[in-house]
């Protein structure tokens, strides 16, 4: 009898544990998916835009620090910029090159044109660096810290906390600056935000280049967790999406609930559930979100216009 | 023929309709006019399905029709134009009305893509019949253009073709002569009576106060989601309030 | 109609004499896939150029066609020609069920739906590793048989194959000239205006939509037993996005259309045998190119071309 009582209670804790354990990296997990999320917002709002080249940014974001890193050989914390200032650059030529010129702007060649651009950004990736799948060093060592019973990396820590300073820097750019105002307009109305004097066009193309950093910085603070390669582009882009649409495509908080809900279930289902399965999660999360409140969880319907 | 009793609609915190109550009669051509943002294009858009309503009911020939989908009314009898023109611009003219033929034939999708002898002979009476109502409405010429390289008039009477070509027993027009040259609004007029000659009950939301008064046999006036009035042409032209109305707001 | 009929005629005696120009070789293998992959574009064009819905879970129907039909015959025992059409039956049903929620949803929200339908699907493939033998293939899938003649060789595939293709040719083009095909491309045109007219919107796309799929799940079929062997990579997200641009590229609502971008995309890689890592930017590029400078397809732009070209040259001569 003793001897039960006990190995039952051992087990209890154990899956305490474990669970606390996938909370907290599923925790780190969801805050990427939040950052790659409030990229993909931010460009609906101001465009209506879904960019499926999301991805790409990430992608880039871990990859070319690995480059500066490695073939440049410059130190980690000036590797981070310049990865970050040339994601902005392909964000910015992403905008002009394929998106502005676009003769037919209808949702369906916006989709095969942000399609056929993640394409050719990942290609080219493909052909610069390879495909073998590369470590980046993680920024503070990777001794394990010991909380209640779980362990956590000081990478998790440094995902967590980047990401919340990212928010907040966010969160001070759209409400308290002039451009963040402008473009808080545009996604209004873009009518009425021309008509006061907005440049519309530069909102865009600032869009486009702030879901680039996000998305960029995304991909670094992640690499020394996961690994990074030419493709890891497609699916933590459309992770990030799932984060939006749960989040009802808002470039604020519901978004990062959004991904860490996301984050977490995922985690906690590849754990106590089967690995294998651990993508379709995210994907059988989407499809409900989408069938049963396309709207997010937390927006309200709106009815269209005839 | 048509009665609509209590509609209420609300957009977030805007009233768009407030307790709007009428009745139209059979074979009857009745005017609904009202300033800009009256709501009437929104009461179109909650009679033909388009819009739920917050509230009210609306009736065809006593049965309850609230909410019905579009595409069910079509099969009841009840069909609209609109006031920013909905054409299939990809698609000729002819085949514009064609469309409108889809309540009046049957063949699914494997008896079209097999080509059954039923199949090609109901398409040879869909394209006759087209062919009718685009003659009907005077635009037999243009069977073969783009319907999306029209002119505005040109489109107008493409949709009411088109309309025609489900048979209703009564169509809703949301502004049928806005962007229309007075030679074209004198067409169209015409073309309202030939409408109401072979018993179709007609609805009509329009700005033209002339051609309103003199195709109308009743008006009901819409003011700020409100019924201002409703009466013969000659009672509104006469009515106070409906005056203050149209003198306050232009 | 009759041009409809003589066009059609005229493109299926050049499909049989076709093989007469690359005597036995290997190209002949590949212009079996050509026929496969025809087969998915005109399926996904009837639901993408017409209706004007699209689909980025395509090559998840196209897979679950290919499994079922792979292990009813190898593991289960099955003739190949039951299982073809109970896969296609089963993905009907399960594209009409689907349908229904997912074509709600509209423009960039409908492609992410069936993005993730398609990626549910591919892990499916990847992780019921007892059923399907997960990433390393299932293979032992029989070849069609008809009494003692055994399509096992290229040539005899090629024209199997491509007698299902030109029956799904000829049924798209009828089906595009008719009742069901006007009320689709209403449909893309203005949603609104054709529920007005009485099509029941909603329907009609679901029904587009499992008979896209269907045709997608009898392309599975013929894929798995010419092929013998399958494996998920050949349907995941790439495959998804390599029909899109097959149609894309084609043109938008044209059936021959798809033909051009199948025949295209499936050499193209042939082609450039030599430079194998650069397919994926060219698909890229010629993707981008297609949309940005030639939106409505080689069907469209190569007439196009040649008018400008005619005119350019009536200019040189006036001058
Ligand atoms: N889909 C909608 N969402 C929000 N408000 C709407 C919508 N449709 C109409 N409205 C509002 O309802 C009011 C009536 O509009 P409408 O019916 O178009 O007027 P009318 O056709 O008489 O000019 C207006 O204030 C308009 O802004
Ligand atoms: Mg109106």
């Amino acid at each position: 009898m003793k001897v039960r009582e006990f190995l039952c209670k051992k087990r209890k804790t154990m899956q305490f544990e474990q669970i606390l354990q996938y909370t907290f990296s599923g925790l780190s997990t969801g805050a990427i998916y939040a950052l790659i999320g409030i990229g993909f917002s931010i460009i609906f709002t101001a465009t209506g835009i879904i960019n499926f080249a999301q991805g790409e940014f990430v992608m880039l974001g871990g990859m070319l620090t690995l480059f500066f890193l490695e073939v440049l050989k410059l130190p980690l914390w000036a590797a981070i910029p310049s990865a970050v200032a040339v994601s902005a650059l392909a964000g910015l030529l992403f905008e002009r090159l394929a998106i502005r010129p676009l003769r037919q702007p209808t949702p369906l060649n916006l989709v095969i044109v942000t399609i056929a651009g993640s394409i050719l950004i990942r290609g080219l990736a493909m052909l610069l660096w390879g495909k073998d799948t590369h470590a980046i060093p993680p920024f503070t060592g990777d001794e394990p810290i010991s909380i209640a019973g779980a362990t956590i990396l000081p990478q998790h820590i440094w995902i967590l906390a980047i990401t919340l300073l990212i928010i907040a820097v966010n969160k001070f750019f759209f409400y308290h600056t002039i451009s963040g105002k402008a473009m808080r307009a545009c996604s209004y109305n873009r009518r009425a935000a021309g008509l006061v004097g907005i440049d519309v066009h530069r909102m865009v193309l600032f869009s486009f280049v702030i879901s680039s950093v996000l998305g960029s910085l995304a991909g670094i603070i992640v690499a020394p967790l996961t690994m990074t390669a030419y493709d890891v582009g497609i699916m933590l882009g459309l992770k990030g999406f799932c984060a939006a649409i749960i989040g009802g495509m808002s470039s604020g908080m519901a978004t990062v609930v959004g991904g860490l809900i996301l984050g977490v279930l995922e985690s906690l289902g590849a754990g106590l559930i089967s690995s294998g399965y651990k993508d379709a999660i995210a994907f059988i999360i989407l499809l409900l979100i989408l069938f049963i409140r396309p709207q997010g969880l937390f927006g309200k319907a709106e009815s269209e216009r005839v | 023929m048509l009665e609509v009793s209590g509609i209420t609609r609300v957009f977030g915190g805007v009233t768009a309709l407030e307790d709007v109550s009428f009745t139209i009669r059979q074979g009857a051509i009745t005017g609904v006019i009202g300033p800009n943002g009256a709501g009437k294009t929104t009461l179109f858009n909650i009679i033909t399905g388009i819009y739920s309503r917050t509230s009210g009911r609306v009736l065809l020939e006593d049965r309850d029709i609230t909410g019905l989908p579009p595409e069910r009314l079509a099969h009841l009898g009840m069909v609209r134009t609109f006031q920013n023109i909905e054409l299939f611009g990809t698609m000729s003219v002819l085949e514009n009305v064609m469309v409108g033929l889809h309540t009046k034939s049957s063949s699914g999708l494997l008896a079209c893509s097999l080509k059954m002898p039923w199949s090609i002979a109901e398409e040879r009476c869909i394209r006759k019949t087209a062919t009718k109502w685009l003659e009907f409405t005077g635009i037999g010429e243009l069977a073969g253009d783009t319907a999306g390289n029209l002119s505005f008039g040109k489109g107008r009477l493409l949709e009411i073709a088109r309309a025609l070509a489900v048979e209703p027993r009564i169509i809703l027009m949301d502004e049928p002569a806005a962007g229309l040259n007075s030679q074209e609004t004198l067409g169209l007029a015409h073309l309202i009576g030939k409408i109401r000659q072979m018993g179709v009950t007609v609805v009509l939301v329009e700005h033209d106060m002339e051609l309103v008064m003199d195709v109308c046999d009743r008006i009901v006036v819409l003011n700020l989601g409100k019924k201002l009035a409703e009466g013969t042409p000659r009672e509104i032209q006469e009515n106070r309030e409906v005056i203050a109305a149209y003198l306050g707001d232009e | 109609m009759k041009r409809e009929l003589l066009k059609f005629l005229l493109f299926a005696v050049l499909i049989l004499v076709a093989p007469l120009a690359f005597k036995g070789g290997y190209l002949l293998n590949v212009l079996v896939f050509v026929g496969i992959n025809t087969m998915l574009a005109v399926a996904l064009n009837l639901l993408l150029g017409y209706a004007g819905q699209i689909s980025l879970g395509h090559a998840g129907f196209f897979g679950i066609g290919a499994y079922l039909s792979g292990v009813l015959t190898a593991t289960c025992g099955w003739n190949p020609w039951l299982a073809m059409p109970f896969a296609a039956l089963a993905v009907g049903i399960l594209a009409g069920l689907i349908g229904f929620p997912i074509l709600k949803l509209k423009g960039h929200y409908l492609a992410m739906a069936t993005l993730g339908l398609g990626i549910i699907i591919y892990i499916v493939f990847n992780e019921t590793v007892d059923l399907t033998g997960g990433p390393s293939g299932l293979s032992g899938i029989p070849n069609f048989a008809v009494g003692s003649l055994v399509f096992d060789s290229d040539i005899k595939n090629y024209y199997l194959v491509w007698t299902f293709t030109l029956a799904v040719v000829l049924f798209s083009v009828n089906l595009a000239g008719s009742r069901v095909g006007r009320a689709l491309r209403a449909v893309h045109d203005s949603e609104v205006a054709a529920r007005v007219m009485g099509v029941n919107v909603r329907l009609l796309k679901v029904q587009v939509f499992a008979l896209s799929a269907v045709i997608c799940s009898l392309a599975g079929s013929l894929y798995a037993h010419t092929m013998t062997f399958i494996s998920p990579v050949s349907f995941g997200f790439n495959f998804s996005v390599e029909l899109l641009t097959m149609v894309v590229i084609g043109g938008l609502g044209s059936v021959y259309g798809s033909f051009l971008g199948a025949a295209l995309l499936t050499l193209l890689p042939e082609l450039l045998r030599g430079a194998q890592d650069y397919d994926i930017v060219i698909y890229g590029g010629l993707l981008m190119v297609m949309v940005m400078f030639v939106p409505g397809g080689l069907v469209r732009g190569i007439p196009d071309l040649f008018r400008r070209m005619a005119r350019l040259r009536e200019d040189a001569g006036n001058a």
